[in-house]
């Protein structure tokens, strides 16, 4: 017998939904390999990543608040790999949307204000929106692959991040460490839920993710940007303009980074400081394959993702895992999903072994 | 000089697609040193008739004998190997590359630069094929890219060399060339099984012809002695002369007025357009015959506002049109629709509703404030679904599980239940089953007979001949004077698609007139 | 500034080109085939930890260049069996790629942050090597000659043999390859490999010449400047050399100016420079009016798929 690979005609709904639960699967038996290879308790490092945060309901508001960022990004990028632009440099527009936010909470000291923090927020979404905006009018103007060029100025925002703390915006009452003072009260965003970390900045996500939803299946908008990714030809018949597609999903999807890095910076660092950077920009892209590029599937994502860096934190002190094995295990997610695919758009078919042959 | 010693020898090759059978039971023989044409349609069976032959497909049933002897040609290298060489109409060249570097990697043997460099120029001395081979691809005519194919299989001493269509792309001059060439290794013994259907240059150039149409050969002849008149016949099928056409319809005044459009292409292999000019009327089907690749493509994107044009250059009831964007022009009543199903006029991952609103959310009103109505895009589906009869699942059905028929029909109900004003398809019937093939012609008649004017651009002569009212012929860019179908006779007009180049008034068809 | 400051910053130039040009090396290979592999970074620091590993448990570093090469090869093989064999988006393998491999060697170095190794070596003897002038010519360990030895071979074999010839044809159109007959997908499994282990060979001198001991990310994103390198190189392994080395100048400026406490300058913007350059150089690059964007090969970053 031969095992044979058809296309699908149509992919196969149960395969395209089962194959982010495969890949998970998979990566949780790898990881178990992994692990033990290594000289580890790998089951047991397995069930406290990816299975104790779920068993521990006062978890649960931790992993919210950790998926939080994650999904506000990945919901965002998913909006660009559907047209095409490839932004991997999210990391740089959430640092950049911070900092702008930062800037405001310094230029504002003193002011307690109920407009404080909403400016700050609009000031994020536009750092990271501007940010983007390089790479997407280098793509326009040049034809440069935003790809190279976002990445790029990833390392330049962490070097300003750096510049800043330790320059200009370093707290002149903070014994000279490298970072900004702390946010008053209304530079802060609020709690939601006392006794957890659960944050309004949770809020806001969701609503990205059901607004997202709601543009990319309902709107044309969400339509041109689909056709362009699908079909560039098709697009143009349609009237949709490609180059417009492409600013406008990098500054969607810098303007969603940048809103996270703020609110990020606000609900749980209360400051600027060179620590608040930790890749979540390029976790997301994880997020956002996981999620197959759906807002719904992208907030689904994001939680798996949360429950494994909880999970990590868990496994670290029960079975000394080291925290660099929660990218090792993102990482695998995103290869076994790659892989699974195959099956989402393929048939596997087992035909005879006889090769029928022509006359 | 036909020699007598038969050389290739096909008996009963058949071949099946699915449904289609693409060729049935054809027997043919081809001498040494003879020039045979293979005449037929599109879709008659040719182009995979041959690739049984280079080893490309594999017959179902048949027996091929080369030489005397009965052959299994397993791969293009094989059919190589025993002196069996190729040009396709679609090459296999590598642009940033040079030419001698492109003949390079065409060969299955490697050989140092300087024998290569010496056996090339050796060929293209004894050919008389201009060609340099230190210039880069890129920067070569179509003509020159064609003989670094023939260098290729002559570099391989060939004993038959199967040409497909060679002449669809190349200019006059060009193509006299190529003749020259083809001549001169007739008379040095090598069999050439030319396929084309232009009866001209069929008649100036091969010693027998054997004509596929359907599939079956219906027909053997020396072309040099048998009328034009006749062959055409032969190919197209003699019902055709009778085609009926019913009562004419009376056209009104111009819907669409084209003038002196010329756009410049960035692409490749694109034509330029040069200064296009016509008038399509009220209730009438104007056909766009041509060569494929002599502006066609072009012409449409300039239609349908996908490439930009000076706004007075179309006029769409008496307006300006011509730098309007696609969803502007069809709001007016101008819909275009492409030849390319796949990802051109739909997108094969989107469901039939989703492919609505491409192109009929304007006229529909699929959309609101930009906001897509679920509900009237899925009724809208499912109309053209009924009306056109497509085959399907449902409105949710992705396009791509359509059956090329069905999804052509698909879109151009799609475009047809828009009621547009003009309506300008490209091939519509291009590689659709007969049932589809009617069904969209029909509806193409009923939409011109409503008072719009729909403008066809094939290859199909049969279709032209049986739907349109006038014809222009597509040449270089440039658009030829409307003949009127009812006045000119089949045989003129399949000469006339047959190639005669340059402007096309009818004195001049006159004028080349080979019998 | 003395001759002899003069010499040691140029040589400092030259240890830092020689990682990014042996990466870029590799990539272009790679993407001249039609391949567009964004796990180069990845590829680096799997070969970077590799190599460490092993030359600090065998106590031979040539024996860690080895493994890095060839742990830099494995990794780029499951970008193949993803990418070439399964058909998986290229720019999404080489992502998943670059994040494994940053894992897979934080983990695996976990406990060797911080320790030292012994570097290779200069390769010639110690009377020229160590001369105060002939040092600037002789004074580097073989990494540095093998960089520059095999751009040479990258060149010749890329425009003056059949095999390169076939490569880059594969890169142009791999339907026309394909028509011909020749094995796309083995051949580009084949760049890929030699991609994957040039990349490791180029971690490993992060790991074990620039910075001889073991700290997490090592190789702090010179895969993606070496990524940037290529397209700058125009495809050209020539220009490529030159690129690498007027990076690495831009990387030894901000090294000294910051060991010289340059005051012109903060040192977080110096460091933000080379990568600021490459933005620059890749918008440069593309303004070029004519071929400059058609240098790219026609598929790169294209799945194949035969008999489609």
């Amino acid at each position: 017998m031969w095992i044979k690979l058809e296309p699908r005609k149509a992919p196969s709904h149960l395969a395209l939904y089962g194959a982010p639960v495969a890949a998970i699967a998979l990566t949780m038996l790898a990881g178990m390999v992994l692990f033990t290879l290594m000289g580890y308790r790998g089951a047991g490092a397995v069930f406290e990543i990816f299975i104790e945060p779920l068993l521990e309901p006062e978890r649960w508001p931790d992993i919210a608040v950790k998926a939080s960022p994650l999904v506000m990004i990945a919901t965002g990028l998913a909006i660009g790999f559907r047209a095409n632009v490839w932004n991997i440099g999210a990391e740089g527009q959430y640092i950049v949307g911070a900092i702008a936010g930062t800037g405001i909470a310094l230029a504002t000291y003193g002011i307690e204000s109920w407009w404080v923090l909403p400016s700050m927020l609009v000031a994020g979404l536009i750092g990271g929106a501007a940010w983007a905006a390089i790479p997407a009018l280098l793509r326009i103007r040049l034809k440069v692959s935003e790809i190279l060029t976002s990445l790029m100025l990833t390392y330049v925002a962490l070097q300003l991040l750096y510049y800043l703390v330790r320059g200009p915006w370093r707290d002149p009452e903070g014994y000279n460490f490298p970072q900004t003072r702390m946010f008053s009260e209304a530079e802060t965003v609020p709690n939601l839920l006392e006794g957890t970390q659960l944050h309004w900045g949770v809020l806001l996500t969701f609503l990205a993710v059901l607004i997202a939803w709601f543009v990319m299946s309902r709107t044309l908008t969400g339509y041109q940007v689909r056709v362009v990714g699908l079909a560039p030809m098709a697009a143009r018949l349609g009237g949709f303009h490609e180059n417009r597609t492409v600013m406008m999903t990098m500054l969607v999807s810098g303007g969603l980074a940048g809103l996270a890095g703020i609110v990020e910076c606000s609900a749980t660092f209360g400051q600027l400081t060179p620590q608040f950077p930790v890749n979540y920009g390029f976790t997301a892209i994880i997020v956002a394959f996981l999620g197959r590029l759906h807002p719904i599937g992208v907030l689904i994502g994001g939680l798996a993702l949360a429950t494994s860096y909880i999970g990590a934190d868990i496994a670290q002190t029960a079975s000394a895992l080291p925290q660099a094995a929660t990218g090792l295990i993102q990482a695998m997610m995103l290869f076994f999903l790659l892989g699974v695919d195959l099956f989402v758009v393929n048939r596997v078919r087992l035909v005879p072994s006889v090769v029928q042959h022509a006359s | 000089m036909a020699g007598n010693i038969t050389r290739l020898e096909l008996k009963g090759i058949t071949k099946r697609f699915g449904e289609v059978l693409a060729n049935d039971g054809v027997s043919l023989a081809a001498h040494k040193g003879e020039i045979k044409a293979l005449i037929g349609e599109n879709g008659a069976g040719k182009s995979t008739l041959v690739k049984i032959i280079y080893g490309v497909l594999q017959a179902d049933a048949g027996e091929i004998r080369f030489e005397g002897e009965p052959v299994i040609v397993t791969s293009p290298r094989a059919a190589r190997r025993r002196g069996i060489g190729m040009v396709f109409q679609h090459f296999s060249l590598f642009e940033p590359m040079t030419v001698l570097e492109n003949i390079a990697i065409g060969m299955d043997q490697a050989l140092d630069r300087r024998t290569l460099e010496r056996e090339v120029s050796a060929i293209l001395a004894a050919y008389g094929l201009p060609l340099d081979i230190h210039r880069h691809v890129d920067t070569l005519s179509v003509g020159e890219r064609q003989r670094i194919e023939i260098v290729r299989c002559l570099l391989q001493k060939p004993k038959l060399l199967i040409m497909d269509e060679p002449t669809s792309v190349l200019t006059p001059q060009e193509a006299e060339q190529l003749f020259d060439t083809l001549r001169k290794l007739a008379r040095e013994g090598c069999t050439v099984l030319y396929i084309s259907h232009k009866l001209n240059e069929i008649k100036a150039l091969c010693e027998s012809a054997t004509i596929l149409r359907g599939g079956r050969v219906v027909g053997e002849c020396d072309p040099r002695v048998e009328t034009a008149q006749r062959i055409a016949e032969l190919m197209i099928g003699s019902e055709l002369a009778n085609v009926e056409r019913g009562g004419r319809r009376k056209a009104g005044g111009p819907r669409l007025v084209v003038d002196q459009l010329s756009v410049a292409t960035d692409e490749a292999f694109g034509t330029e357009l040069d200064e296009i000019s016509f008038e399509a009327r009220a209730g009438e089907i104007l056909g766009i015959a041509g060569v494929a690749g002599n502006g066609q493509k072009e012409l449409m994107l300039a239609l349908s506002g996908e490439t930009a044009s000076p706004a007075k250059a179309i006029c769409l009831d008496g307006v300006a049109i011509g730098s309007l964007p696609p969803p502007a022009r069809r709001k007016r009543g101008l819909c275009a629709l492409p030849e390319e199903r796949n990802g051109h006029a739909a997108v094969p991952a989107f469901s039939l509703a989703e492919n609505t609103l491409l192109t009929a959310r304007e006229r529909k009103k699929l959309s609101a404030r930009g906001v897509i109505k679920p509900g009237a895009i899925r009724d809208y589906a499912r109309r053209v679904i009924g009306a056109f009869k497509v085959a399907t699942t449902g409105a949710e059905a992705p396009a791509r599980s359509l059956s090329g028929g069905n999804l052509q029909k698909f879109v151009v109900g799609r475009e047809i239940l828009q009621e547009p004003h003009v309506l300008v398809v490209d091939q519509p019937t291009w590689g659709v089953d007969a049932g589809a093939s009617a069904a969209i012609r029909q509806a193409l008649v009923d939409l011109s007979a409503r008072g719009s004017a729909v403008i066809l651009v094939s290859q199909d002569l049969d279709e032209l001949l049986s739907l349109c009212d006038r014809l222009c012929v597509m040449n270089e860019g440039r658009l030829s004077r409307p003949l009127v179908v009812g006045e000119a006779s089949i045989e003129e007009i399949g000469l006339l698609m047959g190639g005669v180049h340059g402007q096309a008034d009818t004195s001049k068809i006159k004028v080349a007139h080979v019998d | 500034m003395s001759l002899e400051i003069a010499i040691s910053i140029v040589m400092t130039l030259v240890i830092a080109a020689t990682p990014i040009l042996l990466a870029g090396l590799g990539e272009l290979v790679v993407e001249k085939s039609g391949v567009l592999n964004l796990g180069v970074e990845g590829m680096m620091l799997v070969g970077a930890v590799a190599g460490f590993i092993t030359a600090s448990l065998t106590g031979f570093t040539p024996a860690g260049y080895a493994a890095a090469a060839f742990a830099g090869l494995c990794a780029s093989l499951l970008f193949g069996v993803l990418a070439l064999t399964i058909g998986a988006n290229q720019v999404a393998t080489g992502l998943a790629l670059t994040i494994f491999g940053t894992g897979l060697s934080s983990l695996a170095g976990a406990g060797f942050v911080g320790t030292t190794i012994a570097r290779l070596p200069a390769l010639f003897p110690q009377s020229i090597a160590g001369h105060p002038i002939l040092r600037l010519a002789f004074g580097y360990d073989v990494i540095v000659y093998l960089s520059i030895a095999l751009t040479l071979a990258a060149a010749w074999f890329l425009n003056h043999t059949r095999s390169g010839l076939i490569l880059r044809c594969v890169g142009e159109s791999d339907a026309s390859a394909h028509a011909i007959g020749y094995p796309v997908t083995a051949i580009r499994y084949l760049a890929v490999a030699f991609g994957g282990a040039l990349a490791g060979l180029a971690g490993a001198y992060y790991s074990l010449a620039v910075t001889p001991m073991w700290a997490d990310r090592i190789t702090a994103g010179r895969g993606w400047i070496a990524l940037a390198l290529v397209v700058f190189s125009s495809w050209r392994p020539w220009r490529l050399l030159l690129g690498a080395y007027i990076f690495g100048a831009v990387m030894t400026l901000e090294l000294y100016s910051k060991a010289a406490g340059f005051a012109l300058l903060p040192p977080e913007m110096l460091a933000m420079l080379p990568y600021l350059a490459t933005v620059v150089a890749l918008a440069v690059i593309a303004m070029r009016p004519s071929r400059g964007r058609l240098d790219a090969p026609r598929c790169l970053g294209k799945t194949f798929r035969a008999g489609a």
